[in-house]
């Protein structure tokens, strides 16, 4: 039996690299998204671990909701940035800067 | 007689209201119509008054009429004292201005602002009325600030002259000075006897004295002292002593006949009344007492002395009612308070008289006052001139005139006074007899003697000036002349103030010298035991020789003293130490203040300082905003983190 402390690390390693991929990401937005992605599914691995050795099935429940958002707000940052391409010619990360003080 | 009493002063408020707000609907002839009779109406009534106080046996009338306020105790109330004293200057205030009403008729007829002036002097009259009437300190303090708005306001009567506004800022910012005394007088006088009406004060006169108050540390005043030394800070301002007497000379700024009855007649010795009326107070401090002795006598002769040196003819006459003032400070001081009454009612007639017989002469010359471009007017001006002889016999003291009698009384009172400073005032007195006499007539023979100085078209147009004018010269004449030889007795030696005026036994020189006191004809001959009378005629008989006899010697006379003469046509530089120190100071001060508190501290550092320090911060905090959204991202975890390691570190 896999106990549980190492689910949740599987799941703070993925989140890891979706921060990780978050910062060091430079260059593309696409890439950007992906490691949101997967940081809702490193969430969903403590999810189902939970709902797994707590005997409580809400918590897979609860993934499905969040897959579902997850992938609406995929097509939904797709298309953003496809119509941010076409408007500004790239999806380089380090020339997005309109926020700037 | 209440009804009587209150119609005194609303007769001349009605009026000064009616000429005022409704000048142009009933016009010039309207105007002067109702003041003159609102006036004369009252002066009838006052005279009823004195007649059945003073008469009639009636009794005094002490009554609060209409209570405006109460606060924490303290009432503030319209109320009217009526005794010996107040109905003598009820008489003599509407009196002069009853004269004075109907000389403007004459003196203003060319003007403009001709309602505007009989609403004024109306109203004037009022708030004089209001003062003398007063039976406690709030409505003294009322009639006060009234009259002295008046005399703001007639000060700048021409208000396009640059000089008459310029005069009459003056005195109201001299008279600030003063009354800023007298309220902290009467604060003293609340805060320690918790009451503004006359009677309970001097009921508590004598606790007052003995009440101690450290205003320097380890150095105990008594109360009465030190209220009695600031109410003098007022009566210095309104009754112009020095050094607060700069204002007087320069309200000649004004119409000549507010000049007469204002500024000579009636709202400058309400100082020496409001000390009169304060006698139960003043006569607990000996203090008090010496030093209003000592200012007076200062005012007395320096005053004079100026005068001597003036060439404005309306100067001369402000000069002299500087230095007939400080002879009845002094009288004040030296605790005759009737001396200085009488001496304030003797010379209410013969001032005003000489005043109005300048204006006159001034109407006759087309308003030119230098008296240098005058001379020879007695044969144009008959009249005029028999007047305003009588009226500097009367200045002067010349025996048997009315300021004989007051002026001789007043030197015979300090001679006997015991109190510190008397002997000087004594002297200054003394002298100022001499300086009296010098200065009116050298004013007398330079306008009506000698040749005529004029230019050929003036000398031409000269002539008598109308009846309007002359009738009140006239009729003031008559008074100058009989007034002082007529009460003297009663006035000075029967005990006629009662209760009115206190005076304590120690203090009491005019029953000293009631003692060798045997009618009037008696005093005049007492008169000539003493040094004044033959003062006043050596007086005489040396402005005769400088300015008739010999012209020229009063040129040289002024060359030889020329330090002297320069120190008199400065006179003695008040002016000038006002205009640089507290005026140009002033000035000086609040540049300082502007540039360095408003502009630099104030508005520089408080009010746009902080939107810089503000605009500053954002400029700093703006470096974090980069844009990049990796960089909010790591933040946003950064504070994750935090947050999580402070709970669970905190747990």
């Amino acid at each position: 039996m896999i106990p549980l402390s190492h689910y949740l690390i599987l799941g703070a390693v993925l989140f890891a690299i979706s921060m990780a991929g978050v910062f060091i990401n430079r260059k593309n937005v696409i890439i950007l998204l992906m490691s949101i992605e997967l940081m809702l599914l490193a969430v969903n691995m403590n999810f189902v671990a939970f709902s797994h050795f707590l005997g409580d099935l809400s918590g897979q429940i609860f993934v499905f909701f969040i897959l579902t958002v997850a992938a609406a707000e995929a097509a939904i940052g797709l298309a953003i940035l496809v119509v941010l391409f076409r408007n500004r010619g790239t999806i380089n990360v380090a020339d997005l800067d309109t926020m700037k003080g | 007689m209440e009804s009587v009493y209150l119609a005194i002063p609303l007769f001349p408020l009605a009026g000064a209201i009616i000429a005022g707000l409704f000048g142009r609907q009933i016009g010039r002839v309207g105007a002067h119509t109702v003041t003159i009779g609102a006036v004369a109406i009252s002066f009838v009534l006052s005279v009823i008054a004195f007649w059945h106080i003073v008469f009639g046996g009636g009794a005094v009338y002490n009554e609060s009429v209409y209570t405006w306020m109460v606060s924490d105790g303290i009432t503030f109330e319209i109320g009217f004292l009526v005794d010996r004293l107040t109905v003598l200057m009820m008489t003599t205030v509407t009196s002069v201005s009853l004269m004075v009403h109907i000389y403007t008729i004459g003196y203003m007829h060319e003007d403009p602002g001709y309602q505007r002036f009989f609403s004024y002097i109306s109203l004037f009259t009022f708030a004089m009325l209001m003062l003398v009437m007063a039976n406690n300190f709030m409505q003294l303090f009322f009639g006060w600030e009234a009259v002295g708005v008046v005399s703001y306001l007639l000060i700048g009567f021409w208000y396009t002259r640059e000089s008459a506004i310029f005069a009459n800022l003056k005195a109201f910012l001299v008279n600030r000075v003063g009354d800023f005394g007298f309220l902290l007088g009467i604060g003293a006088i609340l805060a320690w006897t918790g009451t503004l009406d006359y009677a309970a004060v001097f009921a508590q006169a004598g606790d007052l004295a003995n009440a101690r108050i450290e205003l320097f540390d380890g150095a105990p005043w008594s109360v009465a002292t030190v209220a009695c030394l600031l109410l003098f800070v007022g009566a210095m301002g309104k009754s112009a002593q020095v050094p607060l007497h700069v204002w007087l000379p320069d309200s000649m700024e004004g119409p000549t006949p507010i000049s007469a009855l204002i500024h000579a007649a009636t709202m400058v010795t309400a100082g020496i009344f409001m000390l009169a009326r304060m006698s139960p107070l003043f006569e607990m401090s000996e203090t008090a007492l010496s030093f209003v002795l000592v200012i007076g006598a200062i005012t007395a002769l320096a005053m004079g002395l100026v005068g001597i040196v003036q060439h404005d003819i309306k100067r001369v006459v402000a000069y002299s009612t500087l230095s007939q003032l400080g002879y009845m400070t002094v009288a004040l001081g030296a605790s005759a308070y009737s001396a200085a009454i009488f001496h304030l009612m003797t010379h209410a007639f013969f001032k005003a008289l000489l005043f109005l017989g300048a204006g006159s002469v001034i109407i006759a010359m087309h308003h030119e006052q230098d008296m240098r471009r005058m001379g020879g007017l007695r044969r144009y001006m008959p009249i005029t001139y028999i007047t305003a002889v009588i009226g500097s016999l009367a200045l002067i003291g010349f025996p048997g005139f009315s300021g004989f009698f007051s002026k001789d009384a007043i030197i015979e009172g300090v001679h006997y006074s015991g109190i510190p400073g008397a002997g000087f005032a004594y002297w200054c007195v003394l002298i100022g007899v001499f300086v009296t006499a010098l200065y009116t007539f050298r004013m007398l023979f330079l306008t009506f003697h000698g040749e005529p100085r004029m230019d050929e078209h003036t000398r031409e147009h000269l002539h008598e000036t109308p009846l309007v004018v002359t009738i009140p010269l006239i009729l003031l004449a008559i008074p100058s002349v009989i007034i002082g030889a007529w009460t003297i007795g009663p006035l000075l030696f029967g005990g006629w103030f009662g209760e009115s005026i206190l005076v304590l036994p120690e203090h009491d020189v005019m029953a000293k010298l009631g003692e060798g006191f045997h009618g009037w004809w008696g005093f005049i001959i007492h008169g000539f035991q003493g040094p004044a009378v033959y003062l006043a005629l050596a007086g005489v008989v040396v402005a005769w020789y400088v300015w008739i006899r010999r012209p020229d010697l009063a040129d040289r006379a002024a060359e030889r003293l020329r330090p002297v003469h320069r120190i008199l046509e400065k006179k003695y530089g008040f002016d000038e130490l006002y205009q640089t120190v507290f005026a140009d100071g002033g000035r000086r001060l609040g540049g300082v203040l502007s540039r360095v508190g408003d502009q630099r501290i104030i508005d520089g550092w408080v009010v746009n300082g902080a939107a810089r320090l503000v605009g500053r911060g954002a400029g700093l905090m703006r470096h974090l905003q980069s844009g990049y959204l990796y960089h909010y991202a790591f933040a946003m975890i950064l504070g994750v983190l935090v947050a999580l390691s402070w709970v669970v570190l905190s747990a």
